[in-house]
């Protein structure tokens, strides 16, 4: 990873909202070997195919979600901001992204290892449930964005 | 012969207002492009009349010679006299015969025709405008409305999603308006290339952020039906109620005047009793598939 | 010309005998009426222009049901012996395709002239009253905030000449829906036919100051208590002997709390989405609008068309069909009819007339939908034959 990057303060884990309320032994768990991170613009924070190894939460700058279709211009399909988190791709099999995050704007992230994260969840099932509540509707929302982006229903 | 009385009495015996039957003759004074589909006209009466008065929010038929007619929102500022603008996209033959009008071509006009937005419900309260697509069109008098008495209610929140960035509408005014200080005006597209530095994403994904205060609050939405249902969903979970929330709401309008029956929703004539409908009222019929 | 009761007022009335009942023909045609009523075309009684008495369905009567119309000689020589036919007189003040205006090109700009209504006006001759109802009802929809001008103009210069009716078809239902069968008011002059006892003849009252000046000009004679009476009981009679009936209590409320019934998705089994029932309803007024433009592009013409909540692109959003669904035009057409049309206008858009019964080719009866749709649901097994 070319960011700059440092071990991340316990204090970041308190500005994230989405680990808001969570049992601290959890985590410092979760935080083992954790960072907090520096993007340029144009930097990519994630590429298609790569091996998932990080779990991003956004706590500055703007990201961009972008599709690679060889034959057609790059797409950005969505931007994310401070508060958000970036992608799941890390807790599916075979943990591989499935699109690129770009940086657009100088960007923070605290940044999970997510072996660190699997192995974690994987033992405390009671805190990796809250975990996954936290997760699924995001992941909800983007597929129900999704839907409606298919639906182009600006388009008609 | 010898005609009596006339039996339809008082109402029956009342003409309709002028303009609102038969078109009235109106030269193009401009046409500015907006996107590749779209354009926004200047008209002014051939006869150099006046128009009458319209509030924003309300419509106009349009009406090509030999073509036919279309319903088309005013999109101009209320206040300004002597011409009156609309944004048309071509979508049919009627449309894409108006959209193809050069400076000097005469279009008929009739209207105003509808109700429009609730400007007075915005007294002291803060204001949310979440629009999508042509949506913007109806919505941009109450704007302009609403920056004119400015001092009368408190925050201005406007959300505008486009498809993508070559379909944003009235480009330099946004500009202008996201660079004042007493509104945020947040644009975003439904995808983007590398050269929009913009925000990317649907426009209820902007909703959460928004700073409003849910007790003293109306918004304004105006776009998809399903971009509408998705977004008054997104308000009430922020605490807002539904009479507090309009949509301007579409059908095919042929008439105008509530007699043809082709844009009905329940017991709404859209031409007559819409575009601009309370979401309470509208909530429980979009829940009904076909309605 | 005979004279009769010098002068009549609103409410008075007087006796017309058979035999002087061409009079009122004359009487029409002399003050310029264009006279048109029930006649006898194509096997159904129709609404055309009338010559005189002769043109009238003399003798003849209708037998209704659903799905089923048919004419038979009655036995006697009854003028107005018979029910409502396909036809309504909304076909002369509101035409099923009307020129509205025509645009002519003039130089770089155009001139629309709106329709000239300069037509004689129409003296209607046996409108029932649920006809009278009907008419009403339009009023509302074509009189509102933005008058339509043919309408306006061949309305205010219509006559209605109203007909009591002597017996109630099987599809009739208009004391359920409290419009008939007697004549109450909307009436220039109105018409009891007695048949019996005593010569054929009809009792007439003036129901407006134009009713009382055409009465004027007919050999009336005073109406005795016994004439008043038969009136009367033919009109008991008649609503005694309703072929429908329909339960109107909360009906609005049934129809707009009702949209997800399963009773929709059965009629719509059988609906054929052919749209009669909407052409024959005399109070239906969808219509569409028509471009006519001159071959050399010198002139365009718009015109109105009847159209229909059963037709496929008769609500669109875009180019989507909001309706796509028979089920969901079959809903529309009955919860506009009996429920939101009471939001829009004031009043429910049926008046019993049972047109859309008998007209129907698969003979979909509306008292029986409301009825199933009233129904507890679970309660009532679907009518068999169905599917």
């Amino acid at each position: 990873m070319r960011a700059s990057a440092r071990p991340a303060a316990p204090a970041l884990f308190t500005d994230h909202p989405f680990l808001h309320g969570f049992d601290p032994g959890f985590l410092s768990e979760i935080g083992e070997g954790a960072e907090d991170r520096s993007w340029e613009p144009g930097e990519f924070l994630l590429r298609e195919g790569a091996e998932a190894d990080w779990f991003h939460l956004l706590l500055h700058g703007k990201v961009a979600l972008e599709l690679e279709a060889y034959e057609k211009p790059r797409l950005t399909i969505q931007t994310l901001g401070p508060g958000d988190v970036l992608g799941w791709s890390w807790l599916v099999p075979p943990h591989h992204w499935q699109l690129d995050a770009r940086a657009v704007k100088p960007t923070r992230t605290l940044s999970l290892r997510a072996e660190v994260l699997r192995r974690v969840l994987e033992r405390r099932p009671a805190d990796a449930y809250r975990f996954l509540l936290r997760l699924l509707p995001v992941i909800a929302t983007r597929v129900q964005n999704a839907r409606l982006q298919i639906l182009d229903v600006h388009g008609v | 012969m010898s005609m009596a009385s006339d039996p339809l009495g008082p109402t029956g015996g009342e003409s309709s207002p002028p303009g609102a039957f038969a078109p009235v003759p109106c030269v193009v004074v401009r046409r500015s492009v907006e996107s590749s589909d779209t354009v926004t006209l200047a008209l002014r009466p051939a006869d150099g009349g006046d128009f009458p008065p319209f509030s924003a929010g309300q419509f106009n038929m349009l009406y090509r010679f030999g073509v036919g007619e279309v319903a088309v929102s005013l999109s101009g500022d209320p206040a300004a006299a002597g011409e009156r603008v609309h944004t048309v996209r071509a979508a049919g033959k009627v449309s894409s015969a108006i959209v193809g009008v050069s400076v000097g071509d005469v279009l008929g006009v009739r209207g105003p025709f509808g109700a429009g937005w609730p400007i007075d419900e915005t007294e002291g309260r803060d204001v949310v405008v979440v629009v999508g697509g042509l949506g913007i069109a109806p919505v941009r008098p109450a704007l302009y409305e609403l920056l004119r008495q400015r001092d009368r209610f408190g925050r201005l929140e406007v959300i505008y999603g486009a498809r993508t960035p070559a379909d944003i509408l009235y480009y330099a005014e946004l500009q202008r308006w996201r660079s004042r200080h007493d509104l945020r005006f947040q644009t975003t597209v439904d995808a983007a290339g590398r050269d929009w530095y913009g925000d990317v994403g649907l426009v209820t994904d902007r909703i959460p952020d928004l700073r409003f205060d849910p007790t003293q609050t109306v918004a304004f939405l105006c776009g998809p039906e399903v971009m509408m249902r998705r977004s008054a969903q997104s308000l009430e979970a922020r605490g807002l109620r539904s009479d507090a929330i309009f949509v301007s709401m579409e059908r095919n309008m042929k008439c105008a005047l509530g007699q043809c029956g082709h844009c009905q929703f329940g017991a709404s004539f859209i031409c007559r009793d819409g575009p601009v409908l309370c979401y309470a009222d509208v909530k429980p019929r979009w829940n009904v598939r076909e309605l | 010309m005979p004279e009769g009761i010098s002068r009549q007022g609103v409410g008075d009335t007087g006796i017309l005998s058979r035999n002087d009942f061409p009079s009122l023909f004359s009487a029409l045609k002399g003050r310029g009426y264009r006279v048109v009523g029930p006649t006898v075309r194509d096997g159904a009684i129709v609404y055309g222009d009338l010559e005189g008495d002769a043109d009238l369905p003399v003798g003849w009567t209708d037998r209704q049901e659903a799905g089923r119309y048919r004419l038979e000689r009655r036995g006697d020589d009854a003028l107005f012996g018979y029910n409502v036919g396909p036809h309504s007189w909304k076909k002369y003040l509101f035409p099923p395709h009307e020129r509205l205006w025509t645009a002519h090109r003039k130089e770089e700009s155009f001139e629309v002239t709106i329709e000239p209504n300069e037509a004689p006006p129409f003296a209607f001759l046996g409108v029932r009253a649920c006809e009278v109802a009907a008419i009403e009802v339009q009023d509302r929809v074509f009189l509102g905030k933005y008058p339509d001008p043919g309408y306006r103009a061949r309305r205010g210069r219509s006559l209605v000449i109203g007909v009591a009716c002597g017996q109630a078809g099987a599809t009739c239902f208009c004391t359920s829906m409290g419009t008939g069968p007697g004549l109450s008011e909307g009436y220039d002059l109105g018409i009891t036919e007695i048949l019996s006892p005593g010569p054929h003849r009809f009792l007439v009252r003036v129901g407006s100051p134009r009713g009382a000046e055409l009465a004027s000009d007919l050999p009336l004679t005073p109406a005795v208590t016994a004439d008043h009476g038969r009136g009367k009981e033919i009109i008991e009679r008649t609503a005694a002997s309703m072929g429908r009936s329909m339960t109107t209590d909360g009906l609005r409320e049934l129809m707009v709390d009702n949209l997800a019934h399963p009773r929709w998705e059965i009629v719509a089994r059988r609906c054929l989405s052919c749209a009669n029932c909407t052409l024959a309803c005399p109070t239906c007024f969808c219509s569409t609008n028509e471009e006519m433009t001159a071959l050399d592009a010198t002139s365009a013409e718009r015109w109105r068309r009847w159209d229909s909540c059963f037709n496929l692109g008769f609500t669109e959003l875009h180019s989507a069909k909001v309706r796509s669904s028979g089920m969901s035009r079959y809903r529309q057409w009955l919860t506009h009819k009996l429920g939101t049309w009471h939001d829009q206008f004031g009043v429910s858009g049926c008046v019993g007339c049972g047109r859309c019964i008998t007209w129907c080719p698969v003979g979909i009866d509306l008292t029986e939908e409301v009825a199933a749709i009233r129904e507890p649901q679970g309660a009532r097994p679907p009518p068999g034959g169905l599917a």
